[in-house]
């Protein structure tokens, strides 16, 4: 024990191998594309304010939605989730670092890049020299491909990097979870988080690969003379929206399973009692991940597939449903008798139940193929999927982050700043994101700059909702910065939580630079 | 530090994984594609007729039924010829053989070559749409400032499902000039 770093922060950051600065690096830059992404969302939700055009034209209000839906999914949420997998899966299967460091390093510094490449593309289109990529973050062929703006290449480039950083987080945790479990650490007895996580590994070497595939082709058609696409030359952009989602809904559940980690850590710890149906929350987790792969078709409904495949996708769909609603019910059951306290972190765990839930009964009605020709591609499908996101991952990515903040950095967050934090965003994220259900069912289409009057007033509320949940983020950078910057808040127990259990709580607050490098004995 | 055999351990997954991700590259790139247009094929899904004259079979005409065809003719934004049937809509016996012209105008002066692609509405008529000779079986060339008439053979076979009473038969007319230009270009480098 006891050697710590030897160069401040700054200076080791480029060079650093240790799973904790990599973690701490992989947040801070969520965090940081969390609110350009969100800067974006409010030019959109501002120039929706009201009916007409007011403040961009069209083709740049396309640009902000696309660039706002791939800097939230690969720029924040899935960054947050790694940089969580690299602090805490090493601490929690006591392990003394990641398997792989420098590959690690490795793996974390490609992004600064890939992102910097889209937010040129965006900066070039804010001076006027050239479109940024305004084809929607799903990106179809032709749209894509025939009509796309010449900086498509450099989101095939930036997709290509992405690919890449997640593929080697996804081995590296992998290999760390398989082989560096502290003696008596069984697959059986390690911590949901790392169960999660481990799944979402296996999703994302099976699918990030498909997603630098199907840019690969994209790329191709557009220089190489190749239709894989293109009608002209003998191909089908239907074959695009198949490859799209065979990656795509995979990724979903990339987005949402370490989320149900981080709540079923959370939730024991506050309601002081163990986790409702450990085994189940495992077999439920699996089977999620492996019904993905049989489901992508169900945001194709309309494309013209036969009544076969609308029927197969319609009830794996729902199957679905099934191991997320046991775990609901183990959330629920855990909570049920227990001493709760109501703590920050169990907060925004216990908001994440209720929206995911919410969400997820949205996602029940789109599953219904026949309802899903009115409901697709209307703000109803915009509704669904932030309420999965936003108050789903979201929401659980900072619910862990004030959880584990004070193992850390071993002082507590402000506690009523914090609280302020969340009530202000549960409240705004509801009046941002429900009437979104009543515009998309009374027919209002996503993806435009415009929209007809009678949508007038839920659009000024969602847009009254987005920019207080906007503003309500600020707070959470003020705590964040609050103790860890400027060093407030009372000194942290080894414990910090009173019903919180697993190794990291054994280690010192803040955890050392280097720990386990004795593997702990599990018993 | 990790110890040689935790190192080995650790490389020997590494090569695990790294051959799954290099199996869904490939999976991606080189099977899925030739995958969909195999089953397409098979089962008329994606409404795209085949590429090959149907044999002219002494078929048995279905007098009882009738199927109304309708055409549609569309063109690329990039090709500038006027592209439209000359005939909108018939009525056809299954097993019935017809003859409908297409009329292509190049308005602009220039020599263009256009390749059109099917596609045929509901998918379950697909496999059942015979065509004995078709304009879209080869690219079709013409001089500026000329038009002319491009003809389809077909008919329809007696097993179409017996639900299906209307067939919409919709081409899409693309401008492969640059295409062709080029590949004849390659092999006169050649």
């Amino acid at each position: 024990m006891g050697h710590g770093p030897t160069q401040p922060f700054i200076k080791r950051m480029f060079t650093t191998t240790n799973h904790k600065d990599l973690g701490a690096l992989y947040l801070i830059f969520a965090l940081i594309m969390f609110l350009v992404g969100g800067f974006f969302a409010l030019v959109i939700r501002a120039e929706l304010f009201a009916p007409g055009l007011q403040l961009v034209d069209p083709n740049f209000f396309n640009q902000m939605t696309t660039l706002h839906g791939l800097i939230m999914v690969f720029g924040a949420v899935m960054p947050a989730f790694v940089g969580l997998a690299n602090y805490m899966v090493p601490l929690m299967v006591g392990a003394p670092d990641m398997a792989l460091p420098r590959l690690n390093n490795w793996s974390f510094w490609i992004l600064p890049f890939a992102f910097g490449i889209l937010i040129f593309a965006a900066i070039k289109s804010f001076l006027g020299m050239g479109d940024a990529p305004n084809f929607g973050w799903t990106f179809y062929a032709p749209l894509s491909t025939k009509f796309g703006p010449e900086s498509t290449d450099f989101f095939i480039f930036s997709v290509h990097m992405m690919g890449v950083s997640s593929i080697m987080g996804a081995v590296n945790v992998i290999v760390t979870i398989f082989n560096m479990r502290a003696p008596g650490m069984t697959l059986m007895k390690m911590p949901l988080f790392v169960w999660t996580w481990l799944i979402t590994a296996f999703l994302l070497i099976a699918v990030m690969p498909v997603l630098a595939g199907v840019v690969t082709m994209m790329l191709t058609d557009r220089h190489f003379g190749t239709s894989f696409f293109d009608a002209a030359g003998g191909g089908d952009p239907v074959l695009f929206q198949h490859i799209f989602w065979f990656f795509g809904h995979p990724e979903v559940y990339i987005m949402i399973l370490p989320s149900f980690g981080i709540v079923s850590a959370i939730i024991p710890a506050f309601a002081r009692k163990p986790l409702f149906g450990y085994a189940s929350m495992v077999y439920a987790t699996a089977s999620i991940a492996f019904l993905s792969f049989l489901v992508w078709a169900h945001h194709m409904f309309t494309v013209g597939l036969p009544l076969a495949g609308n029927l197969f996708y319609m009830y794996m769909t729902m199957l679905i449903a099934v191991p997320t609603g046991v775990k609901v019910f183990n959330w629920v059951a855990t909570m049920w008798k227990g001493s709760m306290t109501f703590e920050t972190p169990m907060l925004f765990a216990i908001a994440f139940v209720i929206l995911f839930t919410i969400g997820g009964f949205s996602g029940l009605m789109l599953a219904i193929a026949p309802v899903d020709q009115q409901y697709h591609d209307t703000y109803f499908v915009v509704a669904h999927f932030h309420y999965v996101l936003v108050s789903g991952a979201v929401f659980s990515i900072m619910a862990a982050v004030y959880y584990w903040l004070p193992k850390w950095v071993g002082r507590m967050y402000n506690e009523k700043l914090a609280k302020i934090h969340f009530w202000f965003s549960l409240i705004s994220v509801n009046v941002l994101f429900f009437p979104m259900h009543f515009i998309g069912l009374a027919g209002m289409p996503r993806r435009y700059a415009d929209y007809a009057v009678q949508f007038a007033d839920w659009n000024q509320l969602a847009s009254i909702g987005g920019f207080a949940f906007g503003l309500s983020q600020l707070i959470f950078v003020w705590v964040i910065i609050d103790c860890c910057v400027l060093k407030k808040g009372e000194k942290a127990t080894d414990q910090v939580w009173e019903g919180a259990e697993g190794l990291e709580w054994t280690l010192p607050s803040p955890a050392p630079y280097h720990s386990f490098t004795t593997p702990p004995v599990v018993k | 530090m990790a110890t040689p055999e935790q190192q080995e351990a650790n490389n020997r997954l590494i090569k695990k994984l790294s051959l799954i991700v290099v199996g869904m590259f490939v999976f991606a790139i080189g099977i899925l594609p030739p995958l969909y247009d195999v089953i397409c094929d098979i089962t008329g899904l994606n409404g795209k007729t085949s590429n090959e004259a149907a044999a002219v079979e002494e078929a048995v005409v279905d007098e009882e039924r009738q199927i109304t065809v309708m055409f549609i003719a569309d063109t690329d934004p990039g090709m500038p010829w006027e592209f439209k049937p000359v005939t909108r809509s018939i009525k056809v016996h299954p097993g019935e053989i017809k003859k409908i012209d297409f009329r292509v105008t190049n308005n602009t002066n220039d020599w263009l070559v256009g390749q059109a692609i099917p596609s045929v509405s509901p998918a379950q008529a697909t496999p059942h749409f015979k065509k004995t000779e078709c304009f879209c079986f080869n690219e079709q060339e013409l001089d500026g400032n000329s038009e002319k008439d491009m003809p389809l053979i077909f008919y329809i076979d007696p097993d179409l499902p017996k639900s299906v009473t209307t067939v919409t038969l919709s081409y899409q007319l693309f401008n492969i000039t640059d295409r062709v230009v080029d590949a004849k270009k390659a092999v006169a480098a050649y």
